[in-house]
């Protein structure tokens, strides 16, 4: 029978002769992932569950990084648990300055391979299908019985395919791909779906690219987004995949609940604007829009390629009075690698700060907090109301070009028209 | 959870996010006797002055996009709401009411038709009586039903810990 590449994944996962579409079938994890925030809340479930210790502690990892470092006394407290709990399970445990933004974490450090399922208290675990990994967000009871069991129970998604042709043009990243996508389906589009990029175009994706495509699918409503493991993946793995893994692609004969085509030469950098991720205008209809932040960074928009990209704007340039810029590399290791390249630099004698890695302001935790009346420009994934602080406030979510065009000219613009 | 029954309290619009239901400043609450506090603090926390013990709410489309953050539903149960009636929902959120045990029914219809202070009865075997209407809303999968009957994932996984 012709299976999609997520329906393989889940039946090499599952005690089932066949899966299809709809069936809800228990599925084994390969890693269960959780944070200061949704693993303190999971310990309590697992503890009503009367479970004294996790399935397997070599496939746990647990990260602090939501409130990191701690904002006040009960994130401290938060973090505290997380720490004292991992040690006692003897599972993973990224602290700070140990580690950094959960998702590029995981795929830098190796525990994310094709093929893999990651259960992760997190809803852009879905990052991970950048890597051709079945990664999903689930909440803290899921994990708490995903860490007693090593299972949790799922619906097999549909798959909505979507062939990425041409190569993207001038200022135009994964980021604008993936708004496009969810500007084209909606915010609930791919409810009960996973969104499968393969084509040319997502085969000229670099794997930071990928990440950020990926880290968005569960903005459309899907489960996850993933791409059939290539050789990029293969060469990013090297050196650092902690398990043995082998690529799978959808068969050609596949039952697939929609198939999209996206000419890649024929975007524009992109933006979503408040109060939903689905808002997708080009960033000439968007404007102008003035801006009192930027904020370059988050789970997935981190990299040293979002990084690379603001520099080349922001190097030898000023942040504009009215605006205040924030720079987050997304783990201590892209901190360093920023540092060494004399990005970092680059950043502060622009007038922007640079942070150390952490979710920060993304979610409206610390770090960054927007005020009534304020507009951002940021790389990250959502621009509900209330996201950043204030629901006063207004989010665009963009590309790094963009971000850091933004900053230099204090309003929102094509980043063409930085010269 | 074979019947819930219990009063109507309307969220309006469509795509509510759970952003907007429990502001990520408050995510370092880890008790959920402190969670309902903040129940629907950047949409209308108004609304939590409506809401009784046996509120059921009855929401739009594609209610519950986001995060997956638990302390959303943990604060609903926290403020005795006892069901959601909607058009349709969010995977994450859907999943984790069915996991904590509170009643979700996906019924267009029976959300459409109800309105502040409707009666309303959600029975698991697939229907959903609003003011004596009855309308028929999808069975749920096999485990799922199991799920409800255990009283939510965690009597679930206990009973499985406990073979």
């Amino acid at each position: 029978m012709a299976h999609t590449l997520v329906e393989k994944i889940l039946l090499a996962h599952c005690d089932v002769d066949d899966v299809r579409a709809g069936d809800v079938v228990t599925v084994r994890c390969d890693v269960v992932m959780a944070n200061d925030v949704s693993g303190p809340v999971a310990f309590r479930a697992m503890e009503k569950m009367g479970a004294t210790h996790v399935f397997d502690p070599s496939r746990v990892v647990m990260v602090a990084d939501h409130f990191m470092p701690a904002k006040d006394v009960k994130s401290a407290e938060l973090q505290g648990r997380l720490q004292r709990w991992s040690y006692e399970q003897g599972v993973t445990f990224y602290g700070q300055g140990r580690g950094g933004i959960e998702h590029t974490l995981l795929c830098e450090e190796g525990w994310i391979v094709p093929g893999a399922v990651i259960a992760g208290g997190d809803s852009h675990t879905c990052t991970y299908g950048a890597l051709g990994a079945f990664g999903t967000g689930l909440g803290s009871t899921d994990i708490a019985s995903c860490l007693a069991l090593g299972s949790f129970w799922q619906a097999v998604p549909d798959t909505i395919q979507v062939e990425l042709t041409g190569r993207t043009g001038a200022f135009v990243t994964g980021k604008d791909v993936i708004l496009a996508v969810i500007g084209e389906i909606g915010v609930g589009g791919g409810t009960n779906a996973v969104l499968e990029f393969v084509g040319p175009g997502a085969e000229a994706l670099s794997v930071d690219e990928r990440l950020a495509v990926a880290n968005m699918a569960v903005e459309a409503g899907s489960e996850t987004g993933i791409f059939p493991a290539d050789e990029k993946v293969e060469r990013y793995l090297e050196g650092r995949a902690r398990s043995p893994w082998s690529g799978e692609r959808s068969d050609p004969d596949a039952t697939f609940r929609q198939r999209l085509e996206l000419d890649l030469s024929a975007l524009e950098p992109l933006v979503a604007v408040p109060h939903l991720p689905g808002n997708v205008k080009t960033v000439s209809e968007a404007g102008p829009v003035s801006v009192d932040q930027v904020y370059i960074g988050n789970c997935a928009n981190g990299t040293m390629t979002d990084l690379r990209q603001a520099a080349s704007i922001l190097g030898g340039r000023q942040v504009h009075p009215r605006t205040r810029a924030i720079v987050v590399p997304a783990t201590q290791a892209i901190w360093r690698e920023a540092a060494a390249e004399g990005l970092l630099d680059q950043f502060v004698e622009a007038g922007a700060i640079v942070s150390t890695p952490t979710c920060g302001a993304c979610f409206g935790g610390s770090n960054g907090i927007l005020a009534p009346g304020e507009n951002a420009v940021t790389t990250t994934n959502r621009n509900f109301r209330g996201r950043m602080g204030s629901p006063e406030a207004g989010v665009y979510l963009a590309n790094a070009w963009v971000a850091a065009a933004a900053a230099v000219a204090g309003e929102l613009v094509h980043p063409e028209t930085i010269t | 959870m074979t019947r819930v029954e219990g009063v109507a309290l309307v969220v309006p619009g469509d795509d509510v996010d759970t952003d907007v239901m429990y502001p990520g400043a408050y995510l370092n609450v880890e008790d959920p006797a402190q969670m309902a506090q903040y129940l629907f603090e950047g949409f209308d926390p108004s609304l939590r002055e409506r809401v009784v013990d046996g509120t059921i709410l009855v929401v739009g489309a594609n209610f519950g996009i986001g995060s997956s953050r638990e302390h959303v539903p943990l604060a609903m149960q926290g403020s005795g709401i006892r069901g959601v009636v909607g058009r349709s929902f969010a995977r994450i959120f859907y999943r984790n009411c069915v996991n904590l045990g509170l009643a979700i029914v996906a019924c267009p219809a029976a959300a459409d038709a109800a309105r502040d202070g409707s009666r309303i009865a959600i029975d698991a075997t697939g229907t959903v009586e609003v003011d004596g209407v009855e309308f028929d809303a999808p069975v749920s999968p096999r485990l799922v039903l199991e799920l409800g009957a255990a009283g939510g994932l965690v009597e679930w996984t206990a009973s499985r810990l406990a073979r």
